[in-house]
């Protein structure tokens, strides 16, 4: 891959709205990628593989629970901060986003909010550092976009809990510490469960043949028989919304991160049509070579507006899931318009390994469909609007 | 072991660069600034692992305004115990290089270590008048250096190869490539750099010795010509004619 010259794009002078210290967060991320991500993405993308070396940069930037308190060795930053770290990943790389969203809003957000003390104590602190991995099991091979169907379930045996199930498209799991899992109990309520690695019965076997998220370690969670210990179940929430709640962190971080790669795509298409001639002048000088790069540039600028409102009111905790879906939807399908007509403004050359821009649409495809499908969310803002929920009826 | 590092603000390098109220002014509206590279990556870092090898503080000097706190906070990030700001608007290298001097004349450094130059003005002369200040050793430009208890062992770059100087301590070091690796702030650095001290001190009396009259951009690149190998006619024609170089 060619040098990363990434500058990011900035047309309403959005840097005027963060802190110092926000841009220094976001500079030291972006100056840790270029030096330790850049170089070495594409090939482990092509390999199909986790660069494992780099989970200790993600601790050292604050990817780990960027919102985590102190006390609980998190950095405690606000959630622009958080946006701003996911940005710069995905700017990168989606698979790279993910493992740090994985980490911090689905595994130790729910131990934070959900945990016991001493489940807190044992993990956050070495997640934060990424000495410790963690997953997130909800979906299952037959409920996706309806998780409430789950079939994995848990029964009380006195002193432990028998735990049984399956769960699929699990981010991190083959190489996860600890998987928070979410399973119903006999009376049907769903709880999380932590199962931590080499708990007998639990097993975690890599999925293979992506053809996104290629540099992101996908796997599957199957629980036979195992025998999880009472304190390892989650005791401060129970039910859906439990679940959920952690998703619209993640989705929160999806929607700063797609932005990312939709921005890093226009980089390199503004820069690409400005050095690229035909006809003796700049591709940049046709006039639909500059249709494409100002609609591109007017939909970042759009996001970036949404993201950072989003962070606001996210950081005064007003954020609704509904305005959290509508951001990610957005965010994710804007970034995959742009991928691709960044994509044609580098003519032959986008599609190698040369520049990113077919990683991010082929990572994007991944995106609008994980966290809630691009057509869940579109429900989700049309039962926001009409008090109507779309999503199941009587057939 | 107490060591100084002088720290300055320059445009980040991506900047657009243009000027205001008749080419008398740099135009600072949209400039990024960052901690010049040369006060940063090598002279702030080598500065750190002397501390971490030896034991000691590491302190950062700026003369510069409330503007300037950001590039300070990142030094603080990167390691440095405190940080000192002149406040006043630094535009004359003989003003800061008195200011610093000022500053450090009572405060016992060991070490005074500057960048090569600051990437904007590239002027690379407060370093030496620090030192004539305070009639300390200078050693400008060096790629490498040691300190064995109260002297320091420098490499210095010279064209065809390198010198290696030996100097008593206290001395002031202005520091070029090869000296140490940038090192990026991590998060614990960047909570830590909140509540580090930010000593705003006011500037000492000093006359400015020189201002700026004007700026003016350099010509905008002409185009390339390109001449047929077998054309040398052309080629001394143009040669003569246009570019006037025989």
């Amino acid at each position: 891959m060619a040098t990363d010259q990434y500058v990011h794009p900035d047309y309403y002078n959005m840097d005027e709205m963060l802190t110092e210290e926000h841009k220094l967060i976001r500079e030291s991320a972006r100056n840790w990628i270029k030096k330790e991500v850049s170089p070495i993405i594409e090939d482990y993308y092509e390999r199909a593989e986790f660069p494992n070396q780099v989970i200790k940069g993600l601790g050292e930037i604050g990817a780990f629970g960027p919102y985590i308190p102190a006390e609980y060795g998190g950095p405690e930053l606000d959630q622009i901060s958080y946006g701003l770290i996911m940005q710069e990943l995905e700017r990168c790389d989606s698979g790279l986003r993910s493992t740090a969203s994985v980490q911090s809003s689905l595994v130790m957000y729910p131990i934070w909010r959900y945990g016991s003390e001493e489940q807190k104590q044992k993990w956050l602190p070495k997640m934060a550092t990424g000495e410790a991995i963690g997953c997130f099991g909800l979906t299952e091979p037959d409920h996706g976009s309806n998780p409430g169907g789950m079939i994995t379930n848990f029964k009380d045996m006195g002193d432990h809990y028998l735990l049984n199930g399956a769960k699929m498209w699990i981010s991190n799991a083959p190489i996860a510490d600890v998987a928070v899992v979410w399973a119903k109990n006999e009376e049907g309520r769903i709880w999380g469960l932590l199962v931590e690695k080499g708990m007998e019965g639990f097993s975690a076997p890599e999925m293979h043949g992506k053809h996104s998220l290629r540099a992101s370690i996908t796997g599957e969670l199957i629980f036979d028989n195992v025998k999880v210990p009472k304190e390892n179940l989650m005791p401060g929430r129970s039910g859906l919304g439990a679940p959920l709640s952690c998703l619209d962190s993640a989705r929160f971080g999806i929607a700063w991160g797609a932005l990312g790669a939709a921005m890093d795509c226009y980089d390199s298409a503004l820069r690409y049509s400005l050095e690229r001639t035909q006809f003796d002048v700049p591709i940049a000088s046709f006039q639909l070579t500059q249709k494409k790069l100002a609609e591109m540039i007017t939909e970042i600028t759009k996001a970036q507006l949404l993201t950072l409102r989003l962070g606001q009111m996210r950081n005064e905790g007003k954020a609704t899931s509904a305005q959290i879906s509508m951001a990610k939807r957005n965010n994710v399908e804007i970034a995959l318009k742009i991928a691709r007509e960044a994509r044609q403004i580098h003519g032959a050359m986008g599609i190698t390994n040369e520049y990113s821009i077919m990683r991010h649409m082929a990572n994007l495809e991944s995106v609008v469909t994980y966290e809630g499908t691009h057509d869940i969310h579109l429900l989700i803002t049309g039962m926001d609007i009409t008090g109507i929920p779309a999503f199941k009826r009587e057939l | 072991m107490k060591i100084l590092v002088c720290i300055s603000k320059s445009p980040d390098t991506t900047s657009k660069i243009a000027f205001t109220d008749g080419n008398t002014k740099f135009d600072e509206n949209g400039v990024q600034y960052i901690v010049n590279p040369y006060d940063e990556w090598y002279a702030l870092v080598r500065g750190l692992e002397l501390k971490e090898a030896h034991g000691g503080t590491v302190t950062t000097i700026t003369v510069g305004t409330a503007a300037d706190d950001p590039t300070i906070r990142k030094a603080l990030a990167i390691g440095a115990d405190d940080a000192v700001r002149i406040d006043a608007e630094a535009k004359d290298a003989y003003f800061v290089a008195k200011q610093i001097s000022e500053y450090a004349k009572d405060q016992g450094y060991d070490l005074i270590l500057t960048g090569k130059e600051t990437i904007d003005y590239n002027g690379s002369q407060v370093g030496g008048m620090v030192a004539a200040d305070l009639d300390l050793p200078f050693l400008s430009l060096a790629s490498k250096l040691d300190v064995d208890g109260s002297s320091a062992t420098l490499e210095l770059d010279i064209t065809g190869g390198t010198k290696v100087v030996k100097a008593d301590l206290p001395a002031v070091v202005s520091c070029a490539k090869g000296m140490a690796e940038q090192r990026i702030p991590n998060m614990r650095g960047i909570m830590a750099a909140r509540t580090k001290p930010l000593n705003v001190v006011a500037p000492a009396g000093v006359e400015e010795l020189t201002s700026f009259t004007s700026y003016s951009m350099p010509d905008a690149k002409s185009e390339c010509k390109y001449v047929d190998p077998d054309n040398m006619d052309e080629l001394v024609q143009l040669l003569h004619n246009e570019a006037k170089a025989i």
